[in-house]
């Protein structure tokens, strides 16, 4: 699904034009397309060219203060900021850090949330729990609680036991 | 896999026989899953894709899975076979004929699991049920999610739940759809209000054949929209209270019609019968229409010569893809119509539905 490029809600209207030699797709949804007058109000299904046309040349308008600069890189697969944001689509798993200060008000307006509370798969999740029970025993030693150390410890090698990848 | 011998069975989306089945066509649930090691699918290269499509062959070809799986790869397919695919809801139009390189799809015998490689995520699993099914589709798609991660590391995050391609996907990954007749809301003009109160709470309608398609035949997919911040459970009830609502409201809507307008109700469908044995060209968008009205009729009982699985299969059997391996012919738009007609003819003639 396309998201608008304005407020993350799913698109319904696309756009592509050729400005240039150089191919524009736009994708909003309804709302942010009649606010932008690119569609009349009321009746009839006539788009308003010249809106289109500055909305598509002056693109991107004003970015909001939480966006990133749109030549901002993922370090892991070398895709842009701006190719996310011209396309609704990331790249990599790892974009999810990479972009993670355009991405957290994006998922606030798409989904009105942050955080997972779904499933969780059987390796990740052990891998989370590991991870929890590592930081449990360091806080543990650094508060000389030895026994509870101990004990900590010995789980922690009886899950990377049964933890390991076939 | 022999698609030909697919043909003439009714795919479990068609079977008809689901609880609700009155207005609920089918209940679908999809997860969008990603492996970890890879780019997503629109990043990856060929050779990337076809490790994971290799992957993912692997994975779902364990002794264990029930039902068995047989993967068909979709790149080598000729575009005939592949929107018959799709117009059995085994694959997206996108897998079909949008994306390229090494891709395809997993399915059983019965067609009541799907699992898509290389879609716009790596793997998009999908669980058909007959009628209104919510609870059995899920617990078969989470299992069959759980053995498929025993064998591939997901992408998953601790925050954001599982990633995919599209934000609006990400955390559970679930889209839940509920296929849905509801003649009678149309008819009785109410269709409208109840889809401004559906967005209001953040579900989605949608036409047949998905994302984008214009709903014919009083067909409609509602699904929910929001994917992270809420359990599958959570979202699964939401929908649920839904549908039940929207159920409520449809066999009111049917109930007037019978008893304010029964003699118009039985003229319509009756005509539409008729037009549907005896035209000669006609459009699939107006065996749909036409096709629906007779569901109406057959479960407002104005009707008995038409069963139940004939007009499922008529409804499957008349789209271009199904109609041109029927005949065995390649078919211009144009003599399609003629074809179908044809066909829609001797099948009513066949039983008995015309007098």
């Amino acid at each position: 699904m396309n998201i608008c490029q304005f407020c993350g809600q799913p698109a319904t209207i696309h756009l592509t034009d050729i400005v240039n030699k150089k191919k524009h797709e736009s994708h909003l949804c309804e709302e942010c397309a009649r606010e932008r007058e690119l569609i009349p109000e009321g009746s009839g299904s006539q788009l308003n060219l010249d809106a289109l046309v500055q909305m598509i040349v002056g693109q991107p308008t004003s970015p909001a203060s939480d966006d990133l600069p749109l030549n901002t890189t993922c370090p892991a697969c070398g895709m842009k900021y701006g190719k996310f944001r011209s396309e609704g689509r990331f790249g990599c798993a790892q974009e999810y850090e990479s972009f993670r200060t355009a991405l957290l008000p994006l998922l606030e307006r798409v989904h009105r949330a942050q955080t997972h509370r779904g499933k969780i798969p059987r390796r990740a999740g052990s891998q989370m729990e590991l991870r929890r029970l590592q930081d449990d025993l360091r806080a543990a030693i650094e508060q000389e609680r030895f026994e509870d150390a101990a004990r900590l410890r010995d789980t922690i090698r009886r899950k990377e036991g049964s933890d390991e990848p076939r | 896999m022999n698609l030909d011998n697919m043909l003439t069975h009714l795919g479990e989306w068609l079977r008809g026989t689901g609880p609700d089945s009155d207005a609920v066509i089918s209940t679908r649930i999809r997860l969008a899953r990603n492996f970890a090691d890879y780019p997503f699918t629109t990043r990856a290269s060929n050779s990337q894709k076809s490790e994971i499509e290799t992957r993912a062959r692997e994975a779902m070809a364990q002794p264990s899975l029930t039902p068995a799986l047989e993967y068909l790869s979709v790149a080598n397919l000729p575009t005939l076979d592949r929107q018959f695919l799709v117009e059995r809801q085994l694959i997206s139009r996108e897998l079909s004929s949008v994306l390229d390189g090494p891709r395809g799809v997993a399915f059983d015998e019965r067609e009541s699991v799907s699992v898509m490689v290389n879609e716009e995520d790596h793997l998009r699993v999908q669980v058909i049920r007959s009628g209104m099914a919510l609870d059995e589709a899920w617990q078969q798609i989470d299992a069959l999610d759980d053995a498929i991660e025993s064998r591939v590391n997901y992408a998953f995050h601790e925050q954001f739940g599982y990633l995919t391609a599209c934000p609006t996907n990400v955390g559970t990954g679930m889209r839940a759809s509920v296929m849905l007749h509801l003649p009678a809301l149309g008819i009785t003009k109410q269709i409208e209000k109840v889809f401004k109160a559906l967005q209001k709470i953040n579900l989605v309608v949608r036409g047949l054949y998905g994302e984008g398609s214009r709903a014919s035949g009083d067909l409609y997919q509602i699904s929910n929209q929001v994917t992270l911040g809420k359990s599958e459970d959570q979202i699964l009830t939401e929908i649920r209270e839904v549908i039940v609502m929207i159920l409520q409201y449809e066999r009111q809507a049917r109930q007037v019609l019978l008893k304010e307008r029964k003699q118009a109700e039985h003229d319509r469908v009756a005509r539409a019968i008729g037009t549907l044995g005896n035209a000669t060209m006609i459009t699939s968008e107006e065996t749909m229409e036409l096709l629906s009205a007779v569901r109406l009729g057959i479960h407002l009982q104005l009707i008995e010569e038409v069963p139940f699985t004939a007009l499922n299969e008529m409804f499957i059997q008349s789209q271009s893809a199904h109609l041109q391996k029927l005949t065995g012919k390649t078919l211009e738009p144009e003599d399609r119509n003629a074809e179908r007609a044809k066909f829609l003819r001797n099948r009513l003639r066949d039983i008995g539905g015309l007098r």
